[in-house]
């Protein structure tokens, strides 16, 4: 692994608008209540140690990686499930597209059981199914990922709450201040509406950016259906007067 | 109506959730072998300048609980205060990994290089720190916090200056226990609650 800095030096970040993120605090999500901070985030500009960020060559990735139906066994035997292709861009706040960056993903079966230690449903493992898939985006921005779609599954929150099908995604960007983790969802699932996670996204058209449209235009005839979804990071702010940072 | 902007807003954070693992360390998780390389395992790799230190610690919730689910990930600089990427910066070091808590006790630990002072870009110096990003099950967006050391003179540093309530600067402080070993707990919400940054 190698780090760089990103092309035109260190430049500030755009400070996050907190209004598009969930409340940290939300007595729905019941795990949230003690694991929310009680002070104020501490705002500041940002400084070369979030500018900066680890930056991964293409060569540590297997040919397997970025396909949850195969590397599991490592191509010898696919996962049970609907065949999917999840795919899109990564772009920063200037709309311009973040290449070369690691994108993560990880997700259920398609009976909704994750392949963890701590997962306790009685949904069967599937024998062929993994669940982790990783990618760098190219140098439009864009990455793929073959996969089965996701169960939905109940979790111990209120008495019958049950978790839309979703996929984890995790992305870098170019300073570790643009890290971000989120959760993609499926266009039409009846369960986003009634998920406790979702809601802490308190206006509904920040939601809608988390829910893959179903996408023709890239499913396979006779093979797999596409789903598409584009993330956006945190952009540099570009001014073309600089003086020292306001109050510090 | 005005004109439009042609910039776009950042994907909504969502939280990590419990099996954050694996995606993210996946023989954590049990799954051995599906990748061949797995990533942020360390800061440094062997021969890296500078001194190698301990820094161990737990993550701790508004009700006392120790968190064992929590994962985090730090990025820091060389011995020299340069960033990996950067002219000069040792090869050695990438700055970054990702740290577990056990998952019987909560305990966590980190090896690494004691970073070195970093400049920011109006020339004023940063104190050695290490960044850290938390996520976990119930964080819905993930946490930045800082490690400082409590045997370096940290009083010109910057970001630590802006802290108005001086008594809540000693939660970011690493605390010396011998030499090239810390202990350094992170806490959530409440009595002696840890700063956390937006920056």
């Amino acid at each position: 692994m190698t780090a760089a800095l990103p092309k035109g030096g260190s430049a500030p970040l755009i400070p996050r608008d907190r209004t598009v993120h969930p409340v940290p605090f939300d007595p729905d999500y019941k795990t949230s209540v003690t694991r929310s901070p009680k002070y104020a985030l501490l705002a500041m500009e940002s400084t070369p140690t979030e500018e900066t960020g680890p930056v991964f060559g293409h060569d540590l990735l297997g040919p397997l990686d970025s396909n949850l139906i195969l590397n599991f066994t490592r191509g010898e035997s696919p996962a049970v499930g609907e065949r999917i292709l999840v795919h899109g861009h990564v772009l920063d706040e200037n709309a311009r597209p973040v290449r070369n960056t690691l994108v993560e993903i990880w997700q259920a079966n398609a009976g909704g059981r994750y392949r963890h230690i701590k997962d306790t449903y009685f949904a069967p493992l599937d024998p062929n199914f993994g669940g982790c898939g990783r990618t760098i985006t190219d140098e439009e921005g864009r990455y793929q990922f073959l996969t089965i779609r996701p169960g939905a599954y109940p979790w111990p929150n209120r008495g019958n709450d049950w978790r839309p099908m979703h996929i984890h995604f995790s992305v870098f960007g170019s300073g570790f201040g643009q890290r971000l983790i989120t959760q993609m969802y499926f266009e039409g699932d009846p369960l986003i509406r009634h998920c406790p996670i979702v809601a802490t996204v308190k206006d509904r058209s920040h939601i809608d950016r988390l829910v893959a449209p179903l996408d023709f235009s890239h499913s396979k005839p006779h093979d797999f259906l596409a789903y598409k979804f584009d993330i956006v990071l945190r952009g540099r702010r570009q001014t073309f007067f600089e003086n020292k940072p306001e109050g510090m | 109506m005005v004109q439009k902007l042609n910039t776009l807003q950042e994907s909504p954070s969502q939280t990590a959730g419990p099996f954050v693992h694996i995606g993210t360390v996946p023989t954590y998780a049990g799954l051995e072998g599906v990748y061949a390389t797995e990533l942020g395992q360390s800061t440094v790799s062997d021969g890296a300048k500078g001194q190698i230190i301990e820094i161990s610690g737990r993550i701790i919730d508004g009700a006392g609980g120790v968190m064992r689910d929590a994962l985090f990930e730090v990025w820091q600089a060389d011995s020299q205060g340069l960033y990996a990427g950067q002219d000069g910066a040792d090869p050695n070091v990438t700055g970054w990994a990702r740290v577990c808590a056990d998952p019987e006790d909560g305990k966590w630990t980190l090896k690494t290089v004691k970073p070195g002072r970093v400049s920011m870009r109006d020339g004023r110096i940063q104190a050695p720190h290490i960044a850290i990003w938390i996520v976990a099950r119930g964080i819905n967006t993930g946490l930045q916090t800082r490690i400082y050391f409590n045997d370096e003179d940290n009083s010109a540093d910057p970001v630590l200056g802006r802290i108005e309530h001086k008594h809540r600067v000693e939660t970011l402080l690493a605390q010396k226990q011998a030499e090239g070993r810390y202990e350094f707990d992170i806490r959530l919400q409440g009595e002696g609650e840890t700063v956390f940054f937006d920056m």
